[in-house]
Formats: C-alpha cells, structure tokens, sequence
C-alpha cells in the first residue's frame, strides 16, 4: 500500500454522523485534490472493509429488512397456511377496520395518555437529579450515588415488576405493614386500574430516572466554569445562574430527548405494561403494542394486526420527522442533521 | 467543603475528563473538593433538602434489593412469623438456593439464559465492531449507502407481526437462536462503536498502513486495544439485553422445558403458578416448597446475580462508552 492511498484515505469529505458527533472540522490539509481511483481499485482497497460489514448488513437484511417487507400482509387477508405468495390482497379493508375498531381506538387513547401522563411526571426527574447530583461537591459521594442510581436500568421488566409487586403488592411489604400497625390490609397498588397510570410511572422512574441522569450530567460537565464565574461577578445568585448558564446549557439535550420522546410517543414500556395488563386489566393496560400482539399472536388474526402495527410505525415515523424539523426550526441541531 | 479554596481557577476541573480523549492524560482528577470561590455556600434547609432527597433515592434503590437479598436468605419459618418479607435480618440460610439450584426447571432456566446471554453477547459484540470498523473508515467504499441502511432501522420498526412471522417461517420457534438472531445487530451500539473509533487519531493508523498492516491488523491490533472501554460497554448493553430478554421469549419459546430465566421469574415468582413439571427434574413441589417466599425470593435474586457481578467493572466505562458516542448518534 503506497503513501498516496493512505492520503486519499483521510477523509475530505466530511461525514454526517461524524458532523453530528462535534468531530473536529478537518484540517486544512484536507484540501489535498483527491486523484480518481478507479473502481476495481477501491474495490481491491476497501474489499476488507466490506467484508467486516457484510455479516452486519445480511442479519439486519433478513431481520429488519424482509419484515418490513413482510408488512404486505396488511394488504391481504393472509393465512400461514396460504402464506405470502398466494395470500389474496384484500386492499385497505385491513386498515378500514382497524380505524373503526372501538379497542383499537381505546388502546390509542390508553397509550397516548400514558405517554402524556410520564412526560409530565417522569421526563423532569432526571434532569432534576442531575441537577442535584451535580450540586454534590464531593467526588466520592458524587460517584457513588451514581452507580446505584444507574443500576436498576440493568434490571428486566420481570424484575421490576415483581419487585414493585412484592413491596405494594395484596401480599406485598406495604401491606404487611399496615397490617401490623392495625390499619386494615386492604392495600392493593398493584390490582388497582384508578391508579395504575401512578403505578407505571413510579417503576419507570425507579428503573430508568438515574439512567436518564447519565446523559444530563455529561452535558452539564461540559459547562466552562468561567461562564458561572463571570455570572456570579455579575451578581447572579444561585438561581439566576442556574437559570441562565446551567440550563441554557442542557437545553440541546433536553430537546433532542423530547424528540425521540415523541418518536416513542406510540410506544409505552411494552414489556411493562403486557406484564400488567392480567392484573389491572385491559381497559387501562391495553396499548397499542399489546393490542397487536393480542389480535396477531394470540387470535391469529395477522393481516389485522400487522396493519395496526404498519399504522403504529408509520405514525411514529413521521413523528420523529416532524420533531427533528421543529428542532432545526428552533436552531437546535436535532437527531440528525439536514445533510 | 468546609471553608473556599483559594486558588480556585487550578482547582476547578470542571473539563470533561471522559470526553474529551486529550485530557485523558492528564493526571485522574476529578472536581474540586472545594467550593470555588465565588459559589456561596449552601443554606442549612438547603443542604438538609438536598441530603434528605439524595440519601431517599438511594434508599429507593438500596432497600428492595436488600429486602429480597435478606428474605431469599431467610427460613420459611422466618417469613411467616414476620408475615411477608424480611427486612431484618434473622435466621439466614442457603436452603432457598440448594432447593432451586438443585437441577429443577430453574437450573435448567438459569443455564438457558447464560448460554444464550454467553451466545448472542458473543456474536453481537464481534458483529458490531466489525461493521463499526468496516464503517469508520472516511470515504471507503459505499460506506454511506451502508450506513444509511444503518440509520433506517433506527427510525422505522418493522412491526412484531411480519418479524415473528419471519421467525416462525425460518422454523426458529422453539430455538434459542430465536431469542439471539432477531436483535443481533443493534444499529445504536455499531453507532456508539464507530463513533469512537472514528475519534481514534487517523495518523497512528496511517503509521500502521506505512508499515504494511491491512484493515484486519489495524482493527485488531490497533483498534480494538485503543476501545476496550466502549467495547465492553457495548458488549455489557447486549449482554443485558440477552439476559432480560423476556418477549422475545413469549414469543418464539412455547415449550417450557427451553424457557430462559425471564419466564420462569414471571410465571413462577409474579403469577405464583406452580410450574408444570416438564419431565426431568421439576422444582420440589411436594414439600409446598414452591409457594415459599424465599424460594421466590431467591430466584429473583439469581436473576440480578450476573449483572451485580458484571456491574462494577463496566460501570465506571459508562460515561465514557455512551456519552462519546450516543450524544448526537
């Protein structure tokens, strides 16, 4: 491999991810004229990088790929004995009846307010402990409390349910304690619809609010001191500085969260919710990935499902879509850049 | 703390050491113990505020873990007198773990789940830094149609119903490469990867190239010593992932014999259903034993084991892993 391949290998033309990642901007060097290699020898030069892809790009090809494909079916009135070839296409009746579908239209409604419920509720708490965190002077401390807060974002949905189950449960250790202290023992969070949006928030704060920190406190760190110290000769107390130096500084971070908050809007803790949805049941519970998984998996009706799941993802695309552009509009950079 | 620090400016390194690579070298110093200068100290109801809300969310963390720690030790005994779970530690015993580990379904469960976690960590961890690699090079190519193909998982799901058909279709039901080969490749995770690479410095690699080493050797002698940190981050997010795989397992794993640890932990500890006996083996069920709280207890805490133990050699790699690479993936 000569010298002059590997000048052609630095990179002139900039990369968007790479853009994105705040790399630095390439040197001035970079304006070396690029000579025109010839295909073959990219081919012979790059062959043993596309070798590394390759096993990448076929598990995502059959995995992510073909399904998207396979979302014909919401076009057909498919059967597994029919398969997909010889399935008949039925149109949009799959889609006609999934709009007039009254369950389909409560799980929308159940996942939308649950969705509003923990944006109100849940978004903050990290950046309110982060916060706090970051107000801890001493560095031990400060990383201790770290690592156990990160640590329930380890923990299966199984687990976190069974815990909350074990602890506000009929059976449970709140229960047990009332019990003892002659209260009555009719304490039952777990099985109770009323307040079953609280429920499901409180375990998504418990398993991922410190995990949500991670991510603040990075931002905040990057923060010059010298921009708290000149506040402060300017006469900034506390919170005016946190006001105009500390938020002003995770306001990027915050808004590309809340976009692809909002890409999830239509998806809430799946795993959470078809683990509670037995015992609250499902006229609080039922979302819209429980609900295809129940029409699909369960009452074999695949064409139906797959077309509640095709809708599902396409809105939630377009939601990403529509986000990212309010950022650019905002002047905030977004997900991805416009490229 | 206590009183300011005088020399505050040297002090205060507010840098973001596991940000950026250069300061890296700079000696291990976090922030200052001191308050700088011009930060007043806190108020008294400030400062007991703020112990008070810290000291209550790491107890929110710390007392249901200890909880379920102390009662899976604990006797059966133990648990009734107390009603439920066992905050205090009393009597302590291992019988809760001799029973389920004793070659029961939870056994055979645990083995499942490590085999598959061990498996798919592998492949995935392999897969990805390859592509990372493979996609980290400027102006290879097609490295952007490549990336694209990337991207677009990211934003846009196929959907549970054409993927389960797929699995199914490909006769994967009831296979545990069901439960590794659907969520192998992660595009996030080859994004946190090829991110760091590409901040590794281009001229040791041209160094490398001068000396006559091919992609392979600059990946794995150069490379992958450079990353070990994001590396194992990566290998620790799949590895969880494998590991709390539970729908998945819903899903593709309908004989209870191939069930990995999720769902034993679901049926057997949150529903309380006595687990059919699947031939070989079954859970002592004669002794009543199944209903006990510390045999449930002990389950659950055989599900959090591995990642305790994982835990703190990855944990302090976490700012580092992500943030280099997630911030604007």
């Amino acid at each position: 491999m000569s010298i002059g391949q590997v000048v052609r290998r630095r990179g002139e033309v900039p990369d968007p991810v790479a853009e994105g990642a705040g790399a630095p901007a390439p040197s001035a060097r970079g304006k070396i004229p690029v000579r025109k290699v010839s295909f073959a020898a990219r081919l012979r030069r790059d062959g043993a990088l596309l070798v590394m892809v390759l096993p990448a790009v076929v598990l995502l090809a059959v995995f992510a790929y073909v399904p998207m494909l396979g979302n014909v079916i919401a076009w057909q009135q498919y059967s597994p004995y029919t398969g997909f070839v010889n399935s008949p296409f039925i149109g949009w009746a799959n889609f006609e009846r999934v709009f007039s579908n009254p369950l389909f239209l409560d799980s929308v409604e159940n996942t939308l307010v649950i969705t509003a419920f923990q944006l109100v509720f849940f978004f903050p708490v990290p950046i309110i402990l982060a916060l706090l965190l970051n107000s801890v002077v001493t560095p031990r401390i400060r990383t201790t409390i770290q690592s156990i807060v990160y640590l329930p974002h380890f923990f299966s949905w199984v687990l976190v349910v069974t815990i909350f189950q074990q602890i506000f449960g009929g059976a449970g250790l709140v229960n047990q304690t009332l019990r003892d202290a002659g209260m009555g023992a009719g304490f039952d969070l777990m099985t109770n619809p009323d307040t079953f949006l609280v429920l499901i928030t409180m375990q998504s704060v418990w398993k991922d609010a410190g995990w949500g920190i991670i991510i603040f406190l990075a931002a905040l760190s990057t923060v010059p001191p010298e921009q708290y110290e000149a506040a402060a000769c300017d006469g900034a107390g506390r919170w005016r500085r946190m006001w105009h130096v500390t938020l002003p500084a995770l306001r990027p971070v915050i808004i590309l969260l809340l976009i692809l908050r909002l890409g999830d809007a239509l998806t809430v803790g799946f795993e959470q919710l078809i683990l509670q949805r037995g015992a609250v049941g499902s006229d609080v519970a039922e979302v819209i990935d429980t609900f295809v998984y129940y029409q699909g998996v369960i009452y074999g009706d695949w064409s139906f499902a797959a077309a509640a799941g095709l809708v599902k993802g396409v809105v939630s695309l377009l939601l990403v879509l529509g986000a990212n552009k309010l950022a650019h509009v905002f002047g905030e950079s977004g997900v991805y850049q416009k490229s | 703390m206590s009183g300011q620090a005088p020399e505050i400016s040297s002090d205060v390194a507010l840098v973001p050491r596991d940000l950026a690579p250069g300061v890296a070298r700079l000696p291990r110093r976090r922030r200052s113990r001191h308050r700088p200068a011009w930060e007043e100290p806190p108020s008294r109801v400030g400062a007991v505020v703020k112990f008070v809300v810290l000291a209550g969310v790491v107890l929110a963390v710390v007392f249901p873990l200890w909880t379920v720690i102390v009662t899976s030790l604990s006797t059966q005994a133990e648990t009734i007198r107390v009603g439920g779970l066992v905050t205090v530690p009393g009597e302590l015993t291992l019988n809760a773990y001799r029973q389920i580990l004793s070659g029961g379904i939870v056994t055979r469960a645990a083995l499942v789940s490590t085999g598959v976690t061990a498996v798919g960590t592998l492949l995935s961890t392999v897969v990805s830094v390859l592509a990372a690699f493979g996609l980290s090079r400027p102006s290879s190519l097609w490295h952007r149609p490549i990336l694209f193909v990337f991207l677009i998982t990211m934003f846009f799901g196929a959907g549970m119903i054409p993927t389960y058909l797929l699995v199914s279709g490909l006769g994967l039901i009831n296979s545990y490469w069901a439960l590794i080969l659907p969520g192998a490749v992660s595009a996030f995770n080859v994004l946190i990867l090829r991110n760091f690479f590409m901040g590794i410095d281009n001229a040791i690699l041209d160094a490398a190239r001068i000396d006559g080493a091919g992609d392979w050797r600059i990946l794995g002698a150069i490379v992958l010593p450079m990353s070990r940190a994001v590396t194992a981050v990566v290998a620790l997010f799949y590895g969880v992932g494998y590991w709390n795989a539970f729908f998945n397992a819903i899903l593709y794993i309908n004989d209870n014999a191939k069930w990995p640890l999720q769902l034993v932990l679901r049926s057997y500890v949150l529903q309380g259903v006595t687990l059919p006996g699947s031939g070989v083996g079954q859970v002592d069920v004669a002794s009543g034993a199944v209903t006990g709280l510390p045999i449930k207890m002990a389950v659950m805490v055989l599900a959090i084991v591995p990642i305790l133990v994982v835990y703190p050699f990855v944990q302090r790699h976490f700012t580092k892993g992500v943030i280099f690479g997630a911030i604007k993936g």
